[in-house]
């Protein structure tokens, strides 16, 4: 009894020894990728370039605050999130880090001090960046940004999830992949989409999957679950790639498109999405955001140019699927059911009885995957709230929908909303008139 | 003593079409640019969402979007012998008001001006000799050629988005197309609408008459479109409210659709809403203006904003009104006919039949603002002005285009005006009616005009600008030449009944019906200081750091809706401002 005491006592010991070690031993950082000459300089705008790929402004800009200040809350199913201050003030943002500072956040998620960052950092994608690109980077946020004091809101999450240094053992299994990239070798181009979206991209943050532990399962293009749709904040992030994808009926070109405007012939940026496009996307060279979408299409792209000018798009005949519907639509008879003539008093002026939509401008509604999406939140507040594109360099427009929470009550929204999800060939649960209540009550305390 | 702005390199007058085409063409050379609207800000939504702005008597009969009388307004008369009197309720023209102006509000007919009309004068006494021209009549050739416009009313076209189908092809006449129109170096961006069925029955009345009908030139998608700035336009769907509306539906051709989101994001340019620009300030020398001076309504007061060039893009009777009481040009005193500001005031001279077909449907309430077929047989370049009598020309159209039910309820005559006599007849004659219109011409005369009144001020204690307008037999010797033509043809097509108007001999101009909001001249072109107030590139003769914009510029009307020559004048100008008057500011003639 006394032996197993004692060796149950050494046990305890050995395990708090090992529990502090845990704790307080720092975190090995990763090494660089690459050894760079200690005088190596970026080119002109590389730096800036790799802060737009990355899309940093989008949670490390408050809203009406300066650029990369921080202070953003980032909403997350632990709690909320504060972005930090990541230009180069000294006392309040990162003007103090070094270059290794810099990189154990990027690539380990770690701040100066070996604490964790929370994962809402996509350290996970950032690992794949190469140094060049952290570097360049690096001696942006340090020599291109004006120093902003602004000291950030400290994010404080409830118990246990204020113990950052649980995120070590988080980041044994997020993290077991190498720093670094490995392209795939399909061609030039791909390989740039590919470097693009696994790294700065950071598009498996929300459109791949995550695993019962919040990790993202599919973080490079070898992973069978890599971007095949996740969900974030209660909308649906779209499968990108595989046999799945939800952009398989898009050309390389409108991919492009779209990435690069909010909008192409089939669809428009909403929520997020729409984020991306303003802050990142936009910002981009023609070739990468065609190499992205090359990528996530596994063909190279056959036009050097995005979103030419000069158009006139007719918009599309009704298809096999939509047939139907646009036939009942047009017939318009006095009898037809509520939704269809909800259908043709609202919304048929610019989505068209083919649910097709106009190239570039009106969404079509067919399979469109907000619409038939299990997230059903998004397709209402839309109809309810409306929805608007930000404008962008080559589609200067802020392409505005309307809402109309003045104008359907919820029963009639509902109506709409199932007529919508089982015509043109669309075939999606039914929702109730309560699933519009909820958003509309949402968005009135917003 | 006025608040004072910063400085800037250039404030705009208006943020209308040709305020905002001034706005992004000069913001691309770096220029600090401020523009100035009288009115509010207005953008697709929420400002013209749906269905709100489908409220016909909100926006069609209490006239929303328009001019506040209150604020601006000006005297009318029909001669020098009746007392001018305010313009309190408006009635035959309807000037915009706020961001995008009367591109918000317009019906999208988008013409270019026949090469004839720009060189008018030329034309008739090369043909008919002097003789022909009346002694009244003020008539003068446009400085400036539709050769050397042609490249801008092709870019005009494509910014603005307009449907339709070339007829004269870089000189291949096309079928199907306007075969006496000028010349085009491009087709249309985009193609024709559809036709309705009053617009297909005109059609095929026209070709069995031998008359050459073709689309009308549409401001009014027909399809998805991107235009050069990457502005977009929607496919219109014939909700049938354009003409005082704005487009819900990003279908209709305005500065929110094809200009003002770009022009937004350049951040060398701003603009301010409720700012009504009282006068444009002059330096010591006379020579040059120093900015303009302009009343904020919000803060109440009176604001200065230095500029180095100043550009005049409101409407043309604001510009002339501008331009009057800031000694712009010398004032047009037409007993000795010195003087240049408010010369040639112009208008149009229109016509039209209606007819009812018990047996045809024509669904009015279907169609878009520039819908129909038209034909061009009796343009100006079509008629033999010697053999006729009269200087002048028309296009007809028809095609409904206003289909909105309290206005657009045309009843035979005789039918009662209300009770269950206007019931039956509303019963059986809705849908039963179609139209043509004859759009013509209105020529410059010598005591049509506009000058400061001496009676009425505003309330900022401005004189009020006055109109001296009446019709003259020339035009209303064209317009019955119309009737003449018109009449065989709707009797072909058989209507049941056929009610026919056009102004005939002896008719007075009557300012309360509307009639179009198209009024032209009065800061007119010229290739002499004597002659007009703005030079070919549009620059005021006598302060070379003016340029003027719009309908203004028009020596005298031409038979077409002026959108398109202005937008082309606009671009024109421009293009003149960039690449000539920005490196050595001077006079440029």
């Amino acid at each position: 009894m006394k032996t197993f005491l004692r060796i149950l006592a050494g046990l305890v010991v050995v395990g708090v020894i090992a529990l502090l070690a845990f704790v307080f031993v720092p975190v090995k950082r990763s090494a660089p990728t690459q050894n760079l000459a200690a005088d190596w300089q970026p080119e002109e705008g590389q730096g800036q370039y790799v802060m737009y790929a990355g899309d940093c402004v989008a949670c490390h800009t408050a809203e009406g605050g300066e650029p990369l200040a921080g202070g953003r809350p980032i909403e997350s199913p632990m709690g909320t999130i504060w972005s930090t201050n990541i230009t180069p003030d000294p006392k309040t943002g990162i003007g103090g880090w070094s270059l290794d500072d810099f990189r154990a956040a990027m690539v380990d998620g770690l701040m100066p001090d070996g604490t964790h960052l929370y994962p809402a950092m996509p350290y996970e994608n950032f690992r794949f960046m190469s140094e060049a690109d952290i570097r360049a980077l690096y001696d942006y946020l340090m020599n291109g940004v004006e120093p902003v004091e602004n000291r950030v809101q400290a994010t404080q999450l409830a118990f246990p999830f204020n113990q950052r240094w649980g995120l070590r053992a988080w980041n044994w299994m997020a993290l077991s992949h190498e720093a670094g990239f490995k392209p795939l070798g399909a061609s030039e181009m791909q390989d740039r989409g590919q470097y693009l979206v696994e790294g700065a991209g950071h598009c498996a943050a929300c459109h791949s999957p995550r695993n019962e532990l919040m990790m993202q399962d599919g973080v490079t293009a070898s992973q069978k679950t890599f971007l095949a749709g996740g969900v974030i904040d209660g909308w649906e992030a779209p499968a990108l790639y595989g046999p799945n994808s939800t952009i398989a009926g898009w050309s390389v070109e409108e991919t492009a498109n779209y990435l690069a405007t909010g909008r192409n012939a089939h669809s428009a940026a909403n929520g997020e999405m729409a984020l991306v496009v303003e802050h990142s996307l936009q910002h981009l060279t023609d070739a990468d955001n065609l190499a992205i979408a090359a990528f996530l299409k596994g063909k190279d792209a056959e036009t050097t140019e995005v979103a030419g000018v000069m158009k006139a798009m007719p918009q599309p005949e009704a298809d096999a699927a939509g047939e139907e519907t646009a036939a009942m639509l047009t017939e318009a008879s006095p009898d037809m059911p509520l939704g269809p003539r909800l259908y043709l008093d609202n919304c048929s002026g610019c989505h068209f009885v083919t649910g097709k939509g106009a190239p570039e401008i009106f969404p079509e509604l067919e399979n469109n995957p907000m619409v038939v999406s299990a997230e059903v939140g998004p397709l209402i507040s839309v109809i309810l709230n409306g929805a608007e594109v930000p404008s962008t360099e080559k589609r200067p427009m802020k392409l505005v929908m309307q809402g109309y929470a003045e104008r359907l009550d919820d029963a009639e929204v509902a109506e709409l909303v199932n007529f919508l999800r089982s015509s043109w060939g669309n075939d999606a649960a039914a929702i109730s008139a309560e699933d519009v209540a909820k958003v509309r009550a949402a968005q009135s305390t917003h | 003593m006025a608040r004072q702005e910063k400085k800037k390199d250039v404030v705009i007058v208006g943020l209308g079409w040709t305020g905002a085409i001034a706005g992004i063409e000069l913001a691309q050379d770096g220029l600090e640019i401020v523009a100035l609207e009288r009115g509010p800000d207005q953008s697709t939504v929420p400002n013209f969402k749906y269905p709100n702005q489908i409220d016909e008597l909100k926006y069609g009969v209490r006239l929303k979007m328009m001019q506040k009388l209150s604020q601006q307004t000006v005297t009318v008369r029909r001669n020098e012998d009746e007392t001018a009197r305010p313009y309190r309720k408006l009635g035959s023209f309807l000037p915009g008001n706020g961001v995008g102006g009367a591109g918000t509000h317009w019906n999208g007919l988008n013409w270019r001006p026949m090469p004839e009309e720009l060189k008018l004068k030329s034309y008739v006494i090369e043909n008919w000799g002097e003789d022909i021209i009346a002694e009244d009549m003020t008539i003068g050739d446009y400085p400036v050629s539709y050769d050397e416009l042609e490249p801008y009313f092709t870019q005009f076209e494509k910014v603005a988005g307009i449907s339709g189908y070339a007829g004269n092809l870089n000189g291949e006449i096309r079928e199907g197309g306007n075969p006496f129109e000028g010349w085009r170096s491009e087709d249309f961006p985009m193609p024709p609408l559809p036709r309705t069925w009053d617009s297909q029955k005109f059609h095929d009345a026209c070709i069995a008459s031998g008359y050459h009908p073709f689309p009308a030139p549409a401001g009014i998608a027909s399809t998805a479109y991107v235009n050069p700035y990457g502005m977009q336009m929607g496919p219109c769907n014939f909700c049938g409210f354009c003409e005082r509306y704005g487009c819900y539906q990003y279908s209709k051709s305005s500065p929110q659709t094809t200009i003002l989101d770009a022009l937004k994001r350049k951040p060398n340019f701003s603009y301010r809403t409720h700012c009504e620009v009282l006068r444009v300030e002059m330096a010591e020398d006379g020579k040059t203006a120093t900015g303009v001076t302009y009343f904020d309504e919000e803060a109440q007061e009176e604001v200065f904003q230095p500029a180095d060039l100043v550009i005049l893009s409101s409407y043309q009777l604001n510009n002339v009104h501008l331009m009057l009481v800031s000694g712009i040009g010398e004032p047009y005193d037409p007993a000795t006919g010195k003087g240049v500001t408010g010369k040639n005031y112009a208008y149009q001279m229109n016509g039209g039949i209606s007819m009812f077909f018990e047996d045809d449907n024509f669904n009015p309430f279907v169609g878009h603002g520039a819908n129909g077929t038209c034909i061009d047989d009796f343009a100006i370049n079509q008629i033999d002005f010697g053999e006729e009598g009269f200087i002048g020309g028309a296009y007809w159209r028809s095609g409904t285009f206003n289909g909105q039910p309290i206005r657009n309820m045309p009843l035979p005559k005789g039918t009662p005006a209300w009770g269950a006599g206007w019931k039956e007849g509303i019963g059986r004659w809705y849908g039963h009616a179609m139209s043509i219109g004859s759009h013509g011409s209105n020529l410059a005369y010598a005591n049509n005009y506009l000058d400061l009144d001496p009676n009425y001020t505003d309330r900022h204690g401005r004189p009020l600008m006055r109109m001296t307008f009446d019709w003259h037999d020339n035009d209303l010797r064209m317009n019955q030449f119309m009737k003449s033509k018109m009449e065989p043809l709707a009797k072909s097509m058989n209507p049941d009944i056929m009610q026919v108007g056009f102004k005939g001999p002896g008719a007075h101009y009557d300012v309360r019906p509307y009639q179009t909001t198209h009024n032209t001249g009065g800061h007119i072109m010229s290739e002499t200081p004597q002659e007009g107030v703005v030079n070919r590139y549009c620059q005021a003769w006598d302060k070379h750091n003016v340029f003027v914009m719009g309908a203004g510029n028009f020596v005298q009307n031409t038979q077409y809706n002026p959108t398109g020559l202005l937008g082309g004048l606009a671009y024109w100008t421009v293009q003149a401002i960039r690449t000539q008057y920005l490196p050595n500011p001077r006079p440029l003639v």
